[in-house]
């Protein structure tokens, strides 16, 4: 078992190859009508009778293919269950199957292919050509708009919809919709248990403290090191090279790492602290004789020592800030060494001239000059630090008892570890209005948004 | 990763390091030039030794335990090469022992089918977008900027459990393409966005020249941007493979059979029993890390450049 072998290699690659084949044919089809739709005009009477019943039957099936697709996700399969829908939508699937077990596989493709391919050409015989000023962006922006629709809209109107319904492990094939399980998802969401225990506001207390911590020594961090790196000097390369280097590897890799790590016995930081235990005590027995010293070092021995980094919640938290604090220090150190180049260095000259000193000339030109930079990093920065829980859940599972996990790692729990599927898109919802507002008030606050329209 | 783009594309981050440092030349001779003590200097070296100490020990403790012989992985050395080294953990990932072949080969195959599509639609689908975004003023256009900003500020969590019902529904848990089409939600975005910034640096004469020479439309896109764009399509290819090649929490729910397990699934499955497996799972992180972390230092500067580009404006 398990090996991998040429066959798996033919099939994996045949399998995926057919695919975006399949997606290149489809969207160069449907370009090409859409192209003879906007450039193209009928030019003769019967000609536009054909063209537009082509047209008008081309984009009915497409209606019903999309619709069928919406039913057979379970979008809408409760509405066309109920208005006896349901077979209307599935006759052209019967209809492909029947003519795919009749023509046989590359022709059952390929001939469909052709006669849409043919109509499109008749329909370019039968035209003149067209004016049209923003024809070209829609063609262009047609692949993207399908992608992002499927991708993203669907999906969110399918969350919408399934918060208000009771769609859970025993439910999963034929939930039911309504008002009221959607107003009893959302009452749960803040008063019951969000994954199994802990409740909502605590939970979201833990993330607003994660995300603060994280955040505030992120930029810190990333400020010193810029601050140092920020000069010439020797190997100032090979350090930036070497510091980045916690981003570069991939953070899943290091937070399994990490993980091993936080082990009781065999981990790095409980022999680090057992080797500083035994020092300490080492260091007490040999000052024995000096009276104070001694305490101090017998003191330090007893309160150093190794800490059960997977048992207890508050050093279980400790542990994944510090995996997650190493883990983003480069990226902030980067930014921010960008905004401290872009600060012209006759400032500091200036500065020096009129016998400012260097913390004058941080607090006065640095940290404003750095501003447009810094404000902009943190507050993004806070986003990605609320959503980040891969690391989280990489090294402490959200444990001991839940008390690691953050909003994000909780929903990820009430979905894949309890089924709690509609109370899971409602409290997926509840997490998307906090973001939401948590980015209305960054654009008023940044004014973020002017540069995209240019 | 994905959360690494966005940022840069609101920030402007000087893409390459000045090379040398202005100097006052002449005014040096009258002013105290902006220059460091020799003890201040080697501070701000031990500093910096101390920071890169910490960035690299972890990662060399992983090489430490990947190079451990079976019957000592469990120590509590810290010797960073240790006793008995070999390079047996690497073998048996490799190669597999007699009567167990190994499953890692898999895995990484399995991997890159998977990262190597997913930057294939993402650009297929994005890159004319991209264009017609930086060009053309639709209707619509600003909102679609919105909205394609604000898709970058939701966690992927968020349209998890949709698109896993969807994916299921389809028949397409345990299959390459379920896993595509989940990267894609995030690839799709992140490459329109990196690639309008991009196209938005290509200066429009250009296109207005050929245009009065008769080109068309459609003939400068071809002609002009294409062949200009591949630097930016490169970008956004690597920008999504890298995203793409050490996801673990989407793949987790969509790939439940072992042998389409991604690297990062099997990785775990190695520290699931820690103690046991310590040495393999350090070896393989080993194996796995090191092409992309090189390629990451090595690209890093076309990263941020093309980010960058998302920030730019006229």
């Amino acid at each position: 078992m398990g090996a991998l072998t040429p066959e798996i290699m033919a099939r994996s690659l045949a399998q995926v190859l057919g695919f975006l084949l399949a997606v290149l044919a489809g969207l160069a089809l449907l370009e090409l009508h859409v192209y003879l739709l906007v450039f193209r005009r009928p030019r003769s009477r019967p000609a536009a009778l054909f063209t537009r019943a082509v047209q008008v039957g081309l984009a009915g099936l497409l209606l019903l293919l999309f619709l069928r697709f919406l039913d057979r996700v379970g979008l809408i399969a409760d509405l066309a269950a109920a208005w006896g829908l349901t077979s209307w939508l599935s006759a052209p699937e019967r209809l492909w199957a029947a003519w795919s077990a009749r023509v046989g596989m590359p022709w059952g493709w390929l001939l469909p292919a052709l006669a849409l391919l043919l109509l499109g050409g008749a329909i370019y015989v039968g035209g003149e050509p067209r004016p049209s000023r923003l024809g070209l962006a829609y063609l262009l922006i047609l692949p993207a708009l399908l992608g992002i629709s499927f991708l993203i809209v669907i999906p969110f109107l399918y969350e919408a919809r399934l918060a208000f319904s009771n769609m859970a492990m025993y439910t999963a094939q034929n939930p039911e919709f309504g008002l009221r399980y959607g107003i009893e998802n959302f009452i749960k969401v803040f008063t019951g248990p969000v994954a199994k225990d802990a409740t909502f506001f605590e939970v979201f207390g833990r993330t607003v403290l994660w995300t603060v911590i994280n955040v505030t020594l992120h930029v810190t961090g990333g400020l010193i090191l810029a601050l140092l790196l920020n000069r010439p000097m020797r190997l100032r390369g090979l350090y930036r090279t070497i510091l980045i280097l916690p981003w570069a590897v991939p953070s899943t890799i290091t937070a399994m790492a990490w993980r091993n790590e936080f082990d009781f016995r065999y981990g790095f930081f409980n022999i680090l602290l057992r080797n500083m235990q035994q020092l300490f005590a080492d260091l007490a027995d040999r000052t024995a004789s000096v009276p104070l010293i001694d305490d101090l070092f017998a003191g330090l021995s007893q309160a150093v020592g190794p800490v059960p980094w997977r048992q207890d919640p508050t050093w279980a938290f400790v542990s994944v800030v510090m995996t997650n604090v190493w883990l983003g220090i480069p990226f902030m150190m980067v930014v921010l060494l960008g905004g401290l180049q872009s600060i012209s260095p006759e400032y500091y000259e200036a500065a020096e001239i009129d016998g400012a000193s260097k913390w004058q000339q941080f607090r006065h030109i640095t940290l404003p000059l750095l501003r447009p930079v810094l404000v902009p990093a943190t507050i993004l920065g806070t986003v990605w630090t609320f959503n980040r829980f891969e690391v989280i859940y990489l090294v402490t599972q959200g444990g001991p008892q839940e008390k690691t996990d953050i909003l994000v790692s909780s929903l990820y729990k009430a979905i894949f570890q309890f089924y709690r599927y509609g109370f899971g898109a409602a409290f997926a919802l509840v997490i998307f209005f906090i973001l939401l507002l948590w980015s209305i008030l960054y654009l008023r606050i940044t004014k973020g948004l002017r540069g995209i329209y240019e | 990763m994905k959360g690494k783009t966005i940022l840069s594309s609101v920030v402007e981050v000087p893409a390459a390091l000045p090379r040398a440092w202005p100097r006052p030349r002449l005014r040096a001779l009258f002013f105290r030039p902006r220059g460091d003590s020799a003890a201040k200097r080697l501070l701000i070296h031990l500093a910096l030794w101390a920071a890169c100490a910490v960035a690299v020990y972890p990662v060399l403790r992983v090489v430490t335990i990947s190079l451990r012989p079976a019957n000592k992985l469990l120590t509590t050395s810290l010797a960073i090469i240790p006793e008995d080294a070999t390079l047996a953990n690497y073998i048996e990932l490799l190669v597999g022992r007699p009567g167990r072949p190994t499953e890692f080969c898999l895995w990484i195959w399995n991997s890159l089918i998977i990262t190597l599509t997913t930057a294939t639609v993402g650009l297929l689908l994005s890159a004319t977008a991209a264009y017609a975004f930086s060009r053309f003023r639709f209707p619509g256009r600003n909102a679609g900027l919105i909205f394609l900003l604000s898709t970058q500020m939701f966690p992927a969590a968020m349209l998890l459990l949709p698109l896993f019902i969807m994916i299921s529904r389809l028949g397409l848990i345990d299959s390459y393409l379920g896993l595509v089409i989940a990267y894609s939600v995030t690839a799709v975005p992140v490459s329109i966005w990196i690639l309008k910034g991009y196209y938005d640096t290509i200066p429009r004469d250009l296109e207005e020249a050929a245009m009065i020479d008769g080109a068309s439309r459609l003939g400068v896109l071809w002609h002009i941007i294409r062949p200009l764009s591949t630097p930016a399509l490169a970008i956004a290819f690597l920008f999504n493979f890298m995203s793409g090649w050490s996801e673990y929490i989407v793949a987790r729910i969509i790939l439940h059979k072992r042998e389409m397990y991604t690297w990062p699934l099997g990785l775990w499955t190695f520290t699931e029993q820690y103690t046991v497996l310590w040495g393999k799972f350090a070896a393989a992180s080993i194996l796995v890390a090191l092409p992309v972390t090189l390629l990451f230092l090595y690209s890093s500067r076309w990263l941020l450049t093309g980010l960058t580009l998302g920030g730019t404006k006229e």
